[in-house]
């Protein structure tokens, strides 16, 4: 166990190393930079700025410069905002979106979870062949689609809800169910499929014959081991509830780090973009190392498997 | 009527006529075919992509505007005679953009799938095949890539190259195969230890013969399937980008395109938004049907 655990986390540093590179590369490849304006500036206000930005420095050494500040986690000035750095980017942005996220994922665990069991307690009768309809719509329908319905629906024409922005408690249930429609879904139909596979083992039937009722075999034994495959879906759904939240924030006008992110590629804000992608790839390398070592912790059969490997 | 001994006569025993294969047999193809017809809802899928496609390469032909023609008299029409899905702010009609957009998303779709075919196949062959150190590297490499989301990649690279439907496609290609390759090498570790591997060996096959003859044909139903899931996640990413405004350059109309152009003024002129929407939910809606289906169709071990 401990090997892997040191092995996972040489990897986590891996990938944050190779998209920090990465980005680094292409941000320096594209022709033109932030502050090649139409109006071209006098010279001596572009030599300055430059000067402030260390673009005159070689290459290597701007490298090195950017490395070195990334193991401090300073990820270095916003070239659009004068006066803000990433850092304070991220840090207005991301507790929003985080709350946002948080809220969606419960969503989709409270929606998703049971609406799967269900259907596969009452396999093709029309309980699951409501809930597969409704859930293959939800895995086709793309992100900023549901988005804008429900704004248009509960928003525009009922007026339930704000249209937009961000502060109360009302506020957050449109985007969570945009966010949450796909997860949602796609949990509906994990755990539909590893119920069916559940009900059809022998500890089930010895579980019945032992005189169990059947409330309780569902309860504490089917539920529990079918909810395995939901656990080891968790590092993708952060991932796809941080990709989603680029465009839901940005329909809700909410001020998360996702709709920062969007800003910044329609101003070619490089250095946020680098600094924010780097910060999304360490978070998400890091969701996924925690998923990973809390499912060898949940299922104990994992561990031998992995240590074979 | 008597019945005497000398009426009856024993019939001659055909040993080879009973042994004899009366129908043709099914290959696996034709098997995978029948099953596939019977699933009701992968069946309309396969037939909305034939409409959808119908309807991209003939439809703008029919139509009698172009996608970037403009009249300041008919902006943002409502449903008509002349407009029958209306009319934009530029007064462009909406039902010609729409059907100009569906070549877009099924040109990303089916040239996206088609490079992570032959990349991701190529790859994750290989990778099984060879297996040992080249497989250890070949895989991290993998790891290491798809620890982040795909689609970060994909925006980094937008930013990078310029928008367009070609650098769509060459984003799309850079990084969509993974994937793919996983899902092949997969494949092939289980397959390369078959006996028939075994004997192609020893009659001298070298190994692209193995990988391209025996494996891969092997593998291809779960290949198909992939690909055929890929085909609407490419669709959905290139929607995503032009949202987001990494997308195909203006005049041009994709189904992303259209869904961010209507946005501000999506209060007013909601349909402008719904049309697109609808689009795209029903183009992808019907891929995964088929998808899904394959998967039954092509894998019937698979099935619950």
């Amino acid at each position: 166990m401990g090997g892997y655990v040191l092995r996972r986390l040489i990897s986590v540093f891996l990938v944050v190393f190779v998209v920090a590179s990465g980005t680094f590369v292409l941000m320096h490849t594209i022709p033109g930079g932030p502050f090649k304006k139409e109006k071209a500036l006098p010279p001596a206000i572009q030599r300055n700025i430059e000067e402030r930005y260390k673009l005159n420095d070689p290459l290597w050494k701007q490298y090195a410069d950017y490395l070195k500040n990334l193991l401090r986690g300073d990820l270095g000035p916003s070239f659009k905002y004068l006066g803000r750095s990433v850092n304070d980017i991220i840090r207005d942005g991301f507790p929003v979106s985080a709350a946002l996220g948080a809220w969606a994922i419960l969503f989709a665990l409270v929606v998703g979870v049971p609406a799967g069991i269900i259907s596969a307690l009452n396999q093709n009768k029309w309980q699951d062949n409501a809930v597969m309809a409704i859930a293959i719509i939800g895995v086709s329908v793309p992100n900023f689609v549901i988005a804008t319905l429900l704004m248009y629906v509960f928003a525009v024409k009922l007026r339930w809800l704000p249209v937009a922005m961000w502060g109360t408690p009302r506020h957050v249930i449109l985007p969570m169910i945009a966010l949450a429609g796909f997860p949602a879904a796609f949990f509906a139909r994990l755990m539909r499929s590893s119920t069916l596979d559940v009900l059809s083992q022998d500890y089930i039937r010895t579980a019945r014959a032992k005189g169990l009722s059947w409330y309780a075999v569902v309860v504490k034994h089917v539920v529990k081991n079918a909810i395995l495959p939901v656990v080891t879906y968790l590092g993708p759904l952060v991932a796809g509830i941080l990709t989603g939240s680029f465009v839901v924030e940005n329909i809700f006008a909410i001020p998360g780090l996702g709709r920062y992110y969007v800003t910044s590629i329609y101003n070619r804000d490089y250095t946020t973009i680098m600094g924010v992608t780097i910060f999304y790839s360490a978070f998400l390398v890091l969701v996924n190392f925690l998923v990973d070592i809390t499912y060898g912790w949940i299922d104990p059969r994992i561990k031998l498997v992995k240590a074979k490997e | 009527m008597e019945y005497t001994a000398d009426m009856f006569k024993p019939v001659e025993k055909d040993i080879e006529g009973a042994e004899a294969i009366v129908r043709p047999s099914v290959t696996y193809w034709q098997d995978a075919w029948r099953r596939l017809k019977q699933n009701r809802l992968a069946m309309i899928g396969l037939w909305v992509i034939v409409i959808i496609t119908l309807i991209a390469v003939f439809g703008p032909m029919l139509s009698p505007y172009s996608y970037s023609d403009q009249s300041l008299f008919d902006q943002n029409m409502y449903v008509s005679k002349e407009h029958w899905l209306g009319t934009d702010d530029l007064g462009r009609d909406l039902l010609t953009r729409i059907m100009y957009g569906a070549r877009i998303s099924l040109t990303v779709g089916f040239l996206a799938s088609l490079i992570n075919l032959t990349v991701g196949v190529v790859y994750g062959g290989v990778s099984g095949y060879y297996g040992g150190h080249i497989d250890n590297i070949m895989m991290r490499i993998v790891e290491i890539l798809s620890g982040i989301p795909l689609l970060l990649y994909v925006i980094l690279l937008m930013v990078v190259l310029k928008p367009g439907l070609q650098n769509i496609l060459i984003a799309l290609g850079l990084v969509y195969w993974l994937g793919m390759a996983r899902i092949v090498r997969g494949q092939i570790l289980s397959l390369k230890e078959q006996d028939y591997v075994l004997a192609a060996r020893t009659i001298g096959a070298d190994n692209s013969r193995i990988i391209y003859k025996h494996l891969i044909p092997n593998a291809m139903g779960p290949i198909i399937v992939t690909a055929t899931l890929n085909i609407p996640q490419a669709i959905f990413t290139e929607a995503f980008l032009s949202f987001i405004g990494l997308g195909v350059n203006a005049p041009m109309a994709s189904w992303g395109v259209l869904a961010n152009d209507a946005l501000p003024s999506f209060r007013s002129y909601p349909w402008q938004l719904f049309f697109p929407a609808i689009a795209i939910s029903i183009t992808m809606l019907a891929f995964n049907f088929l998808g899904d289906g394959l998967r039954d169709a092509l894998d019937p071990k698979q099935r619950k």
